[in-house]
């Protein structure tokens, strides 16, 4: 749960801000090359001479991942309803009017359906750039609806997921999306429909200690940061240096809890691939 | 038992003490007088304070450590226990207990947090924070519940999920993941008790039940109000607004719709008297476990699935 000290200091290594800058010309936060806009898009966000990912959010994963114009978005505005009215240094009253401004979002995850090489699938994608990509209620209930709509449509679900955890400003409520993801996994499960889960950089926290983890198919882009608690509740705790690599994708491959980590721009043939092999 | 006493309970132990040294002498009619005056004393006060206690107050009655833990309450609420170790994989985990056990006419599982009370014990329990292998070993014992027919107890009390680096290595995210999809649909009835601190994802990875039921002075939320107010205030001292923020105990909890039923604790809290604390859980479980064992087990899971989806805030 340690999104927001991340999202705002932003300081430590290991966060370093990739996002998509304004402008024609961006440079790569890892190896300092200027990249023309037309190039990043070309190589889906992704720098061709360090191979770093920049962080992307819902939209851009529609673009590179689905069929284009073949999404078709669910309950777009739904809300939350503040239920604790919760205050800290700010009301989360005002918060969230003042992330949707900003981000031109409702909340941290889109849900929708759409094709991939023209075979269906129910797909969610969270935006960190909304409070850190924080799961309360709405992002619970939309990604419990898209596993419900996968469920009744017998179509594949793919979620991408990019989260600093829980939301603390909804409480025990916000813990309990955790609960309602998962047991509605359960039934997907069940009824032997695929569930493709992809993490991005950062998955931590709750969204990681739910659905995030329980793809048929786990697969990271590469360097994600993911993980149950943050690297500096970690170092805290056990007052000590992390080892290099640490929680990262290729350390989550290695120690076998991802499928295979794909570079963003196999992603789409990737999925494409793995629901011909498993839904034809 | 070893005393700790809150600031709050100062006022009350101070009364106590006092009638303790006036029984000795309580032959003499004016001291018995007295001594009769301070009890009823001693009975407002009490509920003048625990009726009046804030968020953080309740917060710290939960860490009590005087209050009863897992193995505790399994001592004094079931018969012939027998605690089954290890997650088959990497090692037993000591943060998490469980085994078979009669509560009353059911042979029951029951599995819970288990912290220590001492240093020593506290090191040998990790405090009460599992590791991934104490979420697994959870879901071993559960699945062998399942196996043999047998409802499903557990008892949270946790500080939160150990976070280490080999719990990391090992999958904390991918055991607390899977533990909440596989108890969704287990076969058996579950019901979960919060009997101290349930902190977060390390309380809820063996928090999936048909009924959740919690005493009356603990806490559950998505974080610590140390650690919420570390993040969100940028300081380890707004603690008591953080608790007051969190809205996290067990009326609260009642009100968001979360738990079914809030456990009356003994004047004082759980620590103040483990066997009627002990007494009224059992009590409590027993008429539990009577309604869901008449319940089918496909419509039992199914409710169970409900029961979380419904949980949440939105509009639109
Ligand atoms: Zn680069």
């Amino acid at each position: 749960m340690s999104w927001f000290r991340r999202s705002r200091e932003n300081i430590a290594p290991e966060t370093q801000k990739k996002e998509i800058p304004e402008g024609m010309w961006t440079k790569c936060a890892q190896c300092g090359e200027m990249i023309h806009k037309t190039e990043l898009e070309q190589n889906s966000y992704t720098c061709s001479k360090c191979n770093a990912h920049f962080r992307i959010g819902s939209k851009e994963y529609i673009e590179i991942l689905l069929d284009s114009n073949s999404f078709n978005e669910y309950d777009r505005k739904l809300r939350s309803t503040d239920p604790l009215r919760f205050t800290d240094t700010k009301h989360y009253r005002d918060r969230i009017p003042e992330a949707i401004k900003k981000t031109k979002l409702y909340d941290a995850v889109r849900w929708g359906t759409g094709t991939i090489d023209k075979r269906p699938v129910v797909f969610a994608g969270m935006d960190f750039s909304f409070i850190g990509g924080s799961m309360g209620s709405v992002v619970g209930e939309k990604v419990g609806r898209s596993i419900d709509k996968s469920l009744k449509s017998k179509s594949s679900l793919l979620v991408v997921s990019s989260s600093g955890g829980a939301r603390m400003m909804e409480g025990a409520l916000s813990l309990m999306q955790m609960a309602k993801t998962s047991a509605k996994l359960g039934r997907l499960s069940d009824a032997r429909i695929p569930f493709i889960s992809v993490l991005t950089d950062p998955t931590t926290g709750g969204v990681t200690a739910s659905y995030a983890m329980l793809g048929d198919i786990n697969i990271a882009e590469p360097g994600a940061l993911i993980g149950f608690a943050g690297p500096r509740v970690i170092k805290q705790t056990i007052g000590k240096d992390l080892p290099p690599g640490f929680q990262r994708s290729e350390f989550l491959l290695e120690h076998g809890f991802l499928d295979m980590v794909v570079h963003r721009k196999d992603l789409r043939n990737t999925i494409s691939q793995l629901l011909s092999l498993l839904t034809s | 038992m070893a005393q700790a006493i809150l600031d709050f309970e100062k006022p009350i132990i101070e009364l106590e003490q006092k009638m303790e040294e006036l029984r000795r002498y309580a032959d003499n009619p004016d001291i018995a007088k007295e001594l009769s005056r301070i009890e009823k004393q001693v009975t407002q006060l009490q509920q003048s304070i625990y009726a009046g206690l804030t968020r953080w107050q309740k917060v710290q009655l939960a860490r009590h450590p005087d209050r009863p833990y897992t193995l505790d309450y399994i001592g004094l609420i079931t018969k012939d226990f027998v605690e089954l170790h290890g997650d088959r994989t990497v090692k037993d985990d000591k943060a998490i207990v469980g085994g078979f056990a009669w509560l009353d006419k059911y042979s029951v599982m029951i599995i819970g947090h288990q912290k220590g009370r001492d240093t020593k014990s506290n090191l040998y329990r990790n405090f009460g924070m599992p590791n991934p292998e104490g979420y697994r070993k959870a879901l071993r014992l559960m699945k062998l519940a399942e196996k043999f027919k047998r409802p499903v107890i557990t008892l949270l009390d946790t500080p939160g999920a150990y976070p280490g680096l080999e719990a990391e290595e090992r999958g904390q995210a991918e055991a607390i993941a899977r533990n909440l999809l596989e108890m969704s649909r287990l076969r058996v009835p579950i019901i979960v008790v919060i009997i101290g601190e349930g902190a977060s994802g390390g309380a809820l990875g063996i928090g999936i039940g048909d009924r959740i039921l919690m005493l009356e002075s603990t806490w559950y939320s998505v974080i610590s109000p140390e650690s919420c107010s570390s993040i969100l205030w940028r300081s380890w001292d707004f603690k008591e607004q953080a608790a007051e923020a969190l809205q996290l105990t067990a009326s609260d909890l009642k009100k968001q719709g979360i738990i079914d039923v809030i456990v009356p604790e003994p004047i004082g809290g759980a620590h103040r008297n483990h066997e009627e604390m002990a007494r009224i859980l059992k009590e409590t479980l027993l008429d539990e476990l009577g309604h869901l064992l008449k319940i089918k087990t496909e419509k039992l899971i199914e409710r169970r699935v409900e029961k979380f989806s419904k949980m949440g805030a939105t509009s639109g």
